[in-house]
């Protein structure tokens, strides 16, 4: 019997490594079908896929806005389960005549090089990585100052707190999450420089679970507003609607990450939670990409980084909770834009 | 039984699953409204120009040398009935002590190889022997004690990767070991290509190849025809006919899992010696658990786990042109998923067949194909009735006794 059972274990976890979140890429192709200077846009997305109702879709919206604008069609890939198969992603599109390439999320930093290289007639654009060292001039980097955005969300946090004890829940102990959480910190701590501030990542560097674990997303957030925190902000993907659901149980309030996630999410009860969502325009980045490559000004090898100035970043007003302080939130944005404040980018 | 014969039961399983798999996906792409010839002409579509084709090649071989790796293992360890599901937790901390030694020394050419090898496999070993180890002493099952240490195995990795070993720039967005230095890189295969007259594509076929293909040889070697393979044999088809016969199960079960591990510490390193040259935050995951799919897709032979490795990674590839041709990318998950139930399901049939064919032999009776080979528990079920019901694991504690 234990031995059945084993098995029964070892296939379940067999099946489940075999399982891969991803959506069907569906009908993707916007079959433009017309003269062939139109644009062919080439998608790869980080892990989680079309559907993901954040980063991924993010960037196919803004694919999407281009297209409106300019005509085109657009193909869409979602790496596998493990996301092996990133470099075969990007080559496939490009063989396949996609130009531009636009790589999702910083994990196809570490091969995007090579691939370009590659293919020294295709332009691609990787989002969240810095291409400035790699020295291709058919690269371009979209990056986002997170820690300016997240300092906001520190703002509004310290701000709207009445415990003086707020927390941050993180997806994955990265260097780019880290970036949130420090601006967090910072913006927290510059309105209410005696505030307790909980931090706290779900998994480790190196395993992913984090960005897409509800469950202790929702235990991890539980524990903070436990102890006293009544406004949390989580910069953890799909974990972040256990921090949402945590904050409904709790009568807490929350900080959504990315788009503006009152929006996203379906259930009244956790949209009244969501105080407001530090936004990361990956739309507006990859709108513009695209605009600068159909008029053929390209900074090729050059990173461009979109931030409180360029709205890249910033905070979502949907809800109405924070429109009472508004002016707070606006002077802070302005001095951060005007070079007074300086947003650290390390915790 | 002839050797034809037995040949043909040995395949029967797998072929069975296979083909019981191809039918209920193509039922399902049906149901969903997908012509699925359509789909399996694109997964075969290797691409139209030869270097295409060629890259389609190596992507194949390369995603399939780490999953035969997985699979090799997973069975080691299969066939004394002991389920190794740590394989996951043993290659990650392989990988990232022989990236860091790999990367901390410089040594001539194989030399440098040899030891991030080396590194890797003891790492590997140690991390299994632990399970061993308090199999044999505590009595520990090894499916939880595996498990659990896949966890601490992560943490440490985790720790590892952003403390000591770190070697990438504060700041950069992918966390890394240093790189290892060229004497320590395994270049590609590709002048095989052009030497035979075929397109060399960029892509590189892995230079770990021909390592994995004698480390299948030698373990097959091991198995089947050492005196160890059969003690490992025998201990998994029946623990206390082994120890009446004078097998040492507690050393049986140490050895077995320091071997297992040891070729666990291996899953790693064509990725990491062939292509990343560092552990990264995002390296490779998961691998450990594809390898038991793998494993029992070959039912625990090295070829069989080969031709697993292959299929999995043919699947893998065509995900991909798949989703380019517009065809929904789940019918690979589906494929994957229906292919490991079915071959659960095949292998107990095919142990059912062949006890019956061997009952009605009589005067030879052969012994149930593997042991541990999928079926729902070889060494209680294929125990003649005098075994107490206690099960295997309690045979071994009471031989210890």
């Amino acid at each position: 019997m234990t031995k059945a059972a084993a098995l029964l274990l070892a296939g379940g976890l067999a099946l489940s490594a075999c399982a891969s979140d991803e959506e069907p890429s569906g009908s993707a192709g916007g079959d433009g079908g017309g003269s062939s200077d139109e644009l062919k846009v080439g998608v790869a997305y980080d892990t989680g896929g079309r559907g993901d109702r954040s980063f991924n879709d993010s960037a196919i919206a803004g694919v999407e806005a281009a297209i409106a604008e300019h005509g085109g069609e657009v193909r869409d890939l979602s790496p596998n389960s493990d996301a092996s198969n990133r470099a075969d992603l990007l080559t496939q599109l490009a063989d396949e005549g996609y130009n531009p390439v636009i790589a999702v999320g910083f994990a196809y930093g570490d091969i995007i090089g090579d691939v370009a290289e590659q293919y020294p007639d295709t332009t691609f654009a990787i989002v969240d990585s810095s291409v400035a060292e790699l020295g291709q001039d058919n690269l371009v980097g979209l990056l986002f100052a997170e820690e300016q955005g997240s300092f906001l969300a520190g703002v509004a946090a310290a701000t709207k707190t009445t415990t003086d004890h707020v927390g941050f829940v993180g997806g994955v102990e990265t260097p780019l999450i880290q970036k949130f959480e420090a601006g967090f910190v910072a913006g927290a701590q510059a309105v209410k420089p005696e505030i307790v501030i909980d931090r706290q990542y779900i998994s480790p560097a190196g395993d992913f679970s984090g960005f897409n674990d509800p469950a202790r997303g929702q235990i991890v957030a539980q524990g903070m507003f436990d102890a006293g925190a009544d406004v949390v902000y989580h910069a953890a993907g799909g974990s972040g609607i256990g921090v949402f659901q945590a904050a409904a149980a709790s009568n807490g309030r929350a900080i959504g990450v990315d788009s503006d996630q009152y929006n996203t999410v379906d259930d009244p009860a956790l949209q009244a939670v969501i105080m407001t969502s530090m936004l990361k325009r990956v739309d507006n980045a990859v709108q513009e990409f695209l605009d600068s490559f159909v008029e053929g000004n390209v900074q090729g090898g050059e990173d461009v980084v979109y931030d409180l100035e360029s709205e890249g970043v910033g905070l979502s007003t949907t809800g109405g909770f924070i429109d009472d302080i508004q002016d707070q939130i606006d002077q802070y944005r302005q001095q951060i834009v005007d070079g007074e404040i300086e947003v650290p980018t390390t915790p | 039984m002839s050797a034809l014969r037995r040949i043909g039961v040995s395949l029967f399983a797998p072929v069975l699953a296979v083909v019981v798999a191809l039918v209920i996906s193509s039922l399902v792409m049906a149901a969903l409204q997908v012509n699925p010839f359509a789909v399996y002409e694109v997964m075969l579509d290797f691409g139209d120009s030869p270097s295409q084709q060629v890259t389609a090649l190596v992507v194949v071989l390369n995603r399939a040398i780490p999953l035969f790796l997985a699979g090799l293992a997973v069975a080691i360890a299969f066939r004394m009935g002991l389920f190794n599901i740590g394989v996951e937790g043993q290659y990650r901390l392989a990988t990232i002590i022989a990236a860091a030694v790999g990367a901390a020394v410089a040594l001539p050419g194989w030399l440098h190889i040899l030891l991030i090898i080396v590194v890797a496999m003891s790492v590997g070993a140690i991390w299994a022997a632990i399970v061993a180890v308090l199999k044999v002493t505590r009595g520990v099952s090894e499916v939880i004690s595996s498990i659990m240490l896949n966890f601490i195995a992560l943490g440490l990795a985790s720790y590892l990767l952003t403390g000591p070993f770190r070697g990438s720039e504060e700041g950069a967005s992918i966390i890394a070991t240093a790189e290892i230095p060229a004497s320590g890189q395994l270049g590609g295969l590709n002048s095989i290509f052009s030497a035979i007259g075929l397109a060399s594509p960029p892509r590189q076929l892995y230079g770990f190849l021909p390592i994995a293909i004698v480390v299948g040889v030698v373990i097959a070697v091991l198995l089947n025809r050492t005196r160890f393979g059969f003690d490992l044999k025998a201990s998994g088809l029946s623990p206390s006919a082994a120890t009446a016969s004078g097998v040492d199960a507690r050393g049986m079960v140490i050895k077995t899992m320091l071997l297992s591990g040891a070729v666990a510490g291996l899953i790693g390193l064509p990725d990491l010696l062939g292509q990343t040259h560092r552990y990264t935050t995002d390296f490779t995951a998961g691998l450990g658990f594809l390898g038991i799919a793998v494993a029992l897709l070959g039912r625990n032979k090295p070829v069989g786990i080969a031709f697993g490795a292959l299929l999995f990674a043919f699947l893998d590839r065509s995900l991909v042109p798949l989703q380019i041709a517009d065809y929904p990318a789940s019918v690979v998950t589906i494929i994957q998923g229906t292919i490991v139930l079915a071959v659960v399901v095949a292998n107990e049939l095919a142990r059912r067949i062949a006890r019956r064919s061997a009952e009605r032999g009589g005067a030879a009776p052969a012994p149930a194909p593997v042991a541990g080979d999928g079926g729902t528990g070889p060494a209680s079920q294929a125990a003649p009735p005098t075994t107490p019901p206690s099960g295997g694991t309690d045979q071994r504690q009471g031989a210890q006794a």
